[in-house]
């Protein structure tokens, strides 16, 4: 893997933000990283092409989605030394409450970390950590660095 | 089973800020399904070195067309919003660069309250999808604006 080999040969081998940069998508929605004690928060702060209800307003669940997907696999990356990006098999959400037109933040745990497969749970939270706007958990394909 | 005219959904996908960022646009539609697809583009590679569309973005498809579906078609837009309740996707594999992206959808249930959605992603052919998902969704939820919070 060309991104995450380069990275690696700069000696920034758990730069995220070096990676989020890097990543097309997560730039378009506009995700950033923050490093809280030995972890990693993502943040994404509201802009108005999130919305998906514009009555409420409401974030698009379809932008919720895709921050607790990037969320999961960026603390994937962070954990361990991936060879290649890690693969979606599946991924399971829970909307919880309306993401509203704020600031999301979201955190993950790698709550088994196989050598090729690995399931993470996230969760997404607003004001309130204790009410989480959305919930999920998914299946990743890893590749280890030393089976290549 | 019958749900929203044709017209008002390819007008929503242009009023929805998300939906119009993404470029959605329908293809096809009829009672019980509705098709909608994405162009390729650039900004919504999630891996550089393949040129890959990141699974987010195939998740925001997926959720369009399987909530716009969901509606029932005498549940008018201004008056009750839909929520998503949950949503389980399955990759199949990855969106070959270059092509356009699609999402068929199809309301299997409607209770009074809920609404059972199939939905696929796929590049060239429905029976070769990429993606495979379920949804539920509530019926009729708020859709008045949210009172101002002090911050």
């Amino acid at each position: 893997m060309k991104l995450l080999q380069a990275l690696r040969d700069e000696g920034r081998g758990q730069d995220i933000d070096a990676l989020v940069a890097a990543i097309p998508y997560a730039q378009f929605l506009g995700l950033q990283v923050d490093r809280q004690g030995d972890g990693i928060v993502t943040v994404l702060p509201f802009q108005q092409h999130l919305v998906g209800n514009v009555n409420l307003p409401a974030i698009h669940g379809g932008a919720v989605g895709a921050m607790l997907e990037m969320t999961a696999v960026l603390q994937l990356l962070y954990d361990t030394a991936c060879a290649h990006l890690p693969k979606t098999v599946d991924v399971s959400f829970d909307y919880l409450r309306s993401a509203r037109a704020k600031t999301t933040y979201g955190r993950a745990i790698v709550t088994r970390h196989g050598r090729r497969v690995a399931n993470v749970r996230v969760e997404l939270w607003q004001d309130n950590r204790n009410k989480p706007v959305a919930a999920g958990h998914g299946h990743f394909l890893l590749s280890p660095l030393d089976s290549t | 089973m019958t749900s929203t005219p044709q017209h008002d959904i390819a007008e929503h996908l242009q009023t929805v800020p998300h939906s119009r960022a993404l470029g959605m646009r329908l293809v096809s539609q009829s009672d019980d399904h509705c098709e909608i697809a994405i162009a390729y583009a650039d900004h919504l590679v999630g891996d550089p070195d393949t040129g890959v569309i990141h699974g987010g973005a195939i998740t925001a498809l997926l959720d369009n067309a399987a909530g716009m579906i969901a509606r029932p078609r005498d549940m008018h837009r201004e008056a009750a919003a839909i929520a998503t309740l949950d949503m389980r996707i399955d990759y199949m594999g990855p969106a070959e660069p270059g092509f356009d992206v699609h999402a068929r959808a199809h309301c299997f249930k409607r209770t009074r309250n809920v609404a059972f959605v199939r939905a696929a992603a796929f590049t060239h052919s429905v029976d070769a999808p990429i993606a495979t998902c379920t949804a539920t969704f509530m019926l009729g939820t708020r859709n008045t604006p949210f009172r101002q919070e002090p911050s």
